[in-house]
Formats: structure tokens, C-alpha cells, sequence
């Protein structure tokens, strides 16, 4: 070894820019991140503080009135908040069987891996496509497209409160279908990557004591990918909940309270797309109170996902 | 558990051939058909939505769609070309907060603090950032930036409906750039900072670089999302009818146009000619997206090859 290549061994002294540059760089980034829990914080406060006015006048009975009429300045946001709950809650029950089936079709090798790859590519295209677009489609497609099973359903059925009303157009029904149509992705995409992360072992070891593909499917392979599935689920659940464009155009946006599936209906997001731009004084205030009391169903759906996806998760 | 005995063969040996006709295998075939049948509806919305727009909107445009102005109510003739300069000014503005915020932010959590408690806090942050409502980050700009004017005493403009978009961006920035950085091999960063290179060279010439891909695919994902939001915009961009001025940068404090109010908008009008426009501008649009999504799909296969 030649002497003059001593230098190489002896430990560097950092110099003082360097560590400043190191220490500078590690607080930006702390600070970068804080970004997010700022944003989250000043969200939740910007709209409580804003619905603090409506909070104070009409209390708790903001959520079960179903009043909101600007010019007496009255105003409550039962029908947005029934509408809510109602169209999340019907697009999944019919969403959660179609995505789950989706996602079993695709990760079991019924048909050619090609194939497959092209259904799971086409569902998650489908994702991207924006909702606007989606409630365009809605609008001059699919509503005129249902509306005589839906007039169908009005005349033999319309001794059930659900089909009382005729179908004018806009409507619950349309609008919980292009929900479906929104939401199915999630499901299907989540579903998908849960069902392939179950080991192969299992598959092996189902089919090993003799059962049928759906017996392994059903007994074996979904309980161990339950996890992802229920958080997927909810993950949907949050984002129809909030859903607003394809919603908006849909639904009709009618304040008045119907139990009718055909009636045009409302949902708080509908609700805030509408009125947002036009309103003033006491109106921004209970649509704040309105958009509060969204956030609060989003969150709670959102963080019960992660939790139940913690609680549920299997180890293998 | 009951015993079922086996079947057998007529020589008295058990018969483990496959029946069709047993129930469990019939049963078996019939709900193979339903999942089949579920995946068939869960395409048809794809086809049909694009097939929708690729015909009515498709057949619509023009060089005259592309380069000029909606027109007025009630009058024919025009383009959408300031919707389209729209949506990629205030796309733009959104990437260019949340890309800097969101990958500072997931390099503290992906090289600083992995196990953290406040890295844990942030991710959780992240999760419930991303499962917030687009309309509500609106709402939030509106109260904050519109409602104050504190930008230059403008209410409504471009700058805060990229804001908006980029609140909607910041979570899946921060996700992808987490999660590319921790698929980057330990071994990589041990040499690194074993021939004595310093945290910030070991992130910025070793680990950024490695992860890039990961990185990029997520950031043209979260842009081509943004690109279609409507709800953040329609009250802080608002909409004009008019071209932005982005020479003198005033178009920037104005409100400004964008394909997707414009649909929402030329949608529920009650002219024909509108609404033909409402199908070019969706053409337009998913197109863009469509092709974002291919080039993000394009850059992840470009780096598993």
C-alpha cells in the first residue's frame, strides 16, 4: 500500500456547512409533513368556527328538520342528511356484491391471465374517469335509459311508499346507480389486492381436503382477505358519502322530504355544490353546519376503516 | 361431523373421479357464472361512458372547438379552448404546491422517522386527509382564502382553486413517496453514508433517484385525479368566459375557467348547443386523463423492466 493513500483512512471531519445543510434539510422536511396535520386541523376548525352561528340557533334539530328556505331564513338539513345515508348505504349493498364478485373473478384462474389483466385494467379505468363526466353520462344516457322500468315500478308498486311518487327525471334511484358506478372501483381494486395477498398454502391446502374452488373461495380464502375487503368497503362507503358532482346533477337537488325512491331527493355534498356560490349571512353558516356535519360521517367511516382493518387483519 | 362414505367404483375401490353432476360442483360452476356475470356489469359502465364520449363528443371537435371561446347563452358557434388552458394552469398551480410539500413530507416519514410516534401521527393524518370529501376542500378554500380575500384582495381565483386541488393531491404524494422510498434496499443507504456521504447527499443522490419511479407513477396519478375534480372548483376558480390573462400573471388572480365546471355548468343549461359543448369539453377531458394514466402506467412498467 503506498504511503501517500494514508489520508483515505483517516476519519473525516464533517464541516460545518454540511451539518447545517443536514440539519436544515431534516426540519424542512419535519415541517413538510406537519403540513398535512395543519391542513387536516384548519379544516375542521374553518368549519366548525363557520357553523358555530346555525350551531347555536337551531342546535341539534338542524339535523332532523327538513325546512331550508333561504328567504325566511330557516333553515335544517334533515332531507340532506336522510339523502346522504340513503344513497351511500343502497350503492354499496349493490356495489359490495359486484365488486367482491369482480375481484374474485379476476384473482381466480377461470379465464386467461390476459384477460383478467384487461378486466382489472378496465375497472380501474373506469376509476379515472371524473365524476362530472360520469354525471353527464347520467343525465342524457342513463335516466331517459331506466326511466320506463322506472315508471314500471311506479305503477305496479305504487302502493309502497318507496315507488309512490312518479319518476320525473331526476331521482334517487339514477342517483344511487352512478354512485354504484363511482364506488365499484374502490371495491373491486381493494378487494383485489387483498384477495392476492392470501398465501398460496391455503389455496393448496383447502383443495388438499377436497373441496370445490367456491368452497376454498368462501370458507377459506375470503375470511383470510376480510380485512382489506371490510376496508375497502368503508373506504367506499366514506367516498359516497362525499360524492358530489355525479350526485348533483342527478338527484335533483329537492329540499322537501320524500320517502320516495323516484322524488327528487338531496345529499348534504349536493347540497353544498349548489348553494355554496350564491349564498350569504346566516345560509353560509348552515351550510357550514351541513358540510360539519359531513365531515364528521366521512371521518368516523374513514378512521372505523382503519381500525377494523388493524382488528381484523389475520397474520400469516 | 358427520362421515359420508365414500363412493365407490364397481370393483370396491373408493371413486375419486370428478362428478359433474354432484350438487357442491354444480353449485361451484353456477356461482363461477355469477362472478363472471358480476365482472361483465362492472365493465359495462366503462364501455358504455367511453363509448358515450368518444361518439358524442369525439364527432364534435373541431380546430374552431380548440381555439375559441364559449359562446353566450342562446348563440352557436365557439370553443372551449379557455377551459382547456384552464385546466392545465390550475392543475399546474395544484402540482406545484402539493409535489414539493407532499415529497418533503414523505421523505421525513420514509428516511427520518420511520416508526416514529409523530410519523405514525402524520400517516394516520395522511389516511383521513385522503378519505375528506372534495367538495369540503372547497369549502375549506372558500372560508379561508375567498371569504378573506387575503390574496392581493381577490375572492375568487385561479391560485386558490389550485389550492384547493392540491389538498386533494397532498395525500397520495405523501403515500407514494413513503412508500417508494421504503422499497429502496437499506444496503443502498448504508453505503452511501459508509463512504461518508451526509443525510441529505445519501436522500438526494442515492435514494430520491432510486425511488424516482414509484414516485413519478403516484405524482401523474394524483395529477391526472386533479385534473377532473370539479367539486374544490366551483367555488374558488369559479368560472369566465373569457381567456386568462397569464402574460401579465393577472389571470392568476381572476377567476378562471376549467373543463370540468365548464361540463357541470353547459350540462344543466337548456340549450342543445351547450350541452353538445359539455360533450366536447368531456372528450377533451378524459382524454387528458386517459392519456396521464397510461403515462404513469407507461412509467412503472418502463422501471420493472
Amino acid at each position: 500500500m503506498a504511503p501517500n493513500q494514508d489520508h483515505l483512512y483517516r476519519l473525516r471531519n464533517r464541516p460545518l456547512a454540511e451539518k447545517l445543510v443536514d440539519l436544515g434539510f431534516k426540519n424542512i422536511t419535519i415541517a413538510l409533513a406537519s403540513v398535512v396535520a395543519v391542513v387536516l386541523f384548519a379544516i375542521l376548525i374553518v368549519v366548525f368556527q363557520g357553523s358555530l352561528e346555525s350551531m347555536g340557533r337551531y342546535g341539534l334539530e338542524f339535523l332532523v328538520t327538513s325546512n331550508w328556505n333561504p328567504v325566511d331564513d330557516q333553515y335544517g338539513a334533515g332531507a340532506a342528511i336522510y339523502g346522504t345515508l340513503l344513497t351511500s348505504l343502497l350503492s354499496l349493498m349493490i356495489a359490495v356484491p359486484l365488486g367482491v364478485g369482480t375481484a374474485i373473478f379476476i384473482t381466480e384462474n377461470i379465464i386467461p391471465k390476459s384477460v383478467r389483466d384487461l378486466l382489472g385494467l378496465m375497472v380501474e379505468l373506469l376509476a379515472a374517469i371524473p365524476s362530472v363526466v360520469l354525471g353527464l353520462w347520467a343525465i342524457f344516457v342513463m335516466e331517459p335509459f331506466i326511466r320506463p322500468a322506472l315508471e314500471f315500478l311506479h305503477t305496479a308498486f305504487h302502493w309502497l311508499p318507496m315507488f309512490s311518487t312518479p319518476p320525473m327525471g331526476p331521482g334517487t334511484i339514477p342517483a344511487v346507480l352512478i354512485l354504484v358506478v363511482m364506488i365499484l372501483p374502490i371495491i373491486t381494486a381493494i378487494s383485489r389486492d387483498s384477495l392476492n395477498q392470501v398465501p398460496g398454502k391455503l389455496r393448496q391446502a383447502a383443495y388438499g381436503v377436497g373441496t370445490t374452488r367456491w368452497g376454498a373461495i368462501i370458507n377459506v380464502i375470503l375470511p383470510a382477505a376480510i380485512s382489506g375487503i371490510v376496508g375497502g368497503v368503508m373506504l367506499a362507503l366514506g367516498r359516497a358519502m362525499g360524492e358530489t358532482m355525479a350526485v348533483t346533477m342527478i338527484i335533483g337537488n329537492s329540499n322537501n322530504f320524500s320517502f320516495s325512491l323516484l322524488a327528487p331527493g338531496n345529499t348534504i355534498a349536493a347540497m353544498l355544490a349548489n348553494q355554496f356560490g350564491e349564498a350569504d349571512g346566516s345560509q353560509v353558516s348552515s351550510l357550514m353546519y351541513a358540510a360539519f356535519v359531513l365531515i364528521v360521517l366521512t371521518l368516523g367511516v374513514n378512521v372505523m376503516a382503519q381500525w377494523l382493518v388493524k382488528r381484523l387483519s389475520l397474520k400469516y | 361431523m358427520s362421515f359420508i362414505a365414500a363412493r365407490r367404483t364397481t370393483d370396491g375401490r373408493p371413486d375419486l373421479s370428478y362428478q359433474p353432476r354432484a350438487a357442491r360442483n354444480i353449485g361451484s360452476r353456477l356461482l363461477t357464472v355469477v362472478a363472471a356475470l358480476f365482472s361483465a356489469i362492472a365493465v359495462l359502465p366503462l364501455v358504455l361512458v367511453l363509448g358515450y364520449v368518444l361518439i358524442k363528443g369525439g364527432s364534435t371537435i373541431s380546430f374552431n372547438l380548440l381555439t375559441e371561446l364559449p359562446p353566450p347563452p342562446g348563440l352557436e358557434g365557439g370553443g372551449i379552448a379557455n377551459a382547456i388552458i384552464g385546466t392545465i394552469v390550475v392543475t399546474l398551480i395544484a402540482a406545484l404546491i402539493a409535489i414539493p410539500i407532499g415529497v418533503g413530507g414523505g421523505i421525513f416519514l420514509a428516511e427520518y422517522s420511520r416508526k416514529g410516534a409523530f410519523a405514525q401521527f402524520i400517516r394516520f393524518g395522511t389516511n383521513v386527509l385522503s378519505g375528506v370529501p372534495s367538495i369540503i376542500a372547497g369549502v375549506f378554500i372558500y372560508g379561508t382564502i375567498v371569504t378573506s380575500r387575503v390574496i392581493f384582495g381577490q375572492a375568487y381565483s385561479a391560485l386558490a382553486g389550485g389550492m384547493a386541488l392540491a389538498i386533494l393531491m397532498l395525500p397520495t404524494v405523501i403515500k407514494t413517496t413513503d412508500e417508494g422510498l421504503k422499497l429502496v434496499p437499506d444496503d443502498l443507504r448504508r453505503a452511501a453514508l459508509g463512504i461518508g456521504a451526509s443525510r441529505f447527499v445519501m436522500i438526494a443522490r442515492i435514494t430520491l433517484p432510486t425511488a424516482f419511479t414509484p414516485i413519478a407513477t403516484g405524482v401523474v396519478l394524483s395529477i391526472a385525479r386533479a385534473a377532473g375534480e370539479t367539486a374544490p372548483l366551483i367555488f374558488t376558480a369559479l368560472f369566465s368566459p373569457y381567456w386568462s390573462d397569464l402574460i401579465s400573471g393577472d389571470g392568476l388572480l381572476a377567476p378562471i375557467a376549467s373543463l370540468s365546471v365548464l361540463i357541470y355548468n353547459f350540462a344543466t343549461m337548456p340549450y342543445d348547443f351547450h350541452n353538445e359543448l359539455a360533450w366536447s369539453a368531456s372528450f377533451v377531458l378524459v382524454a387528458m386523463i386517459l392519456l396521464l394514466n397510461l403515462f404513469s402506467r407507461w412509467l412503472g412498467r418502463f422501471a420493472s423492466r
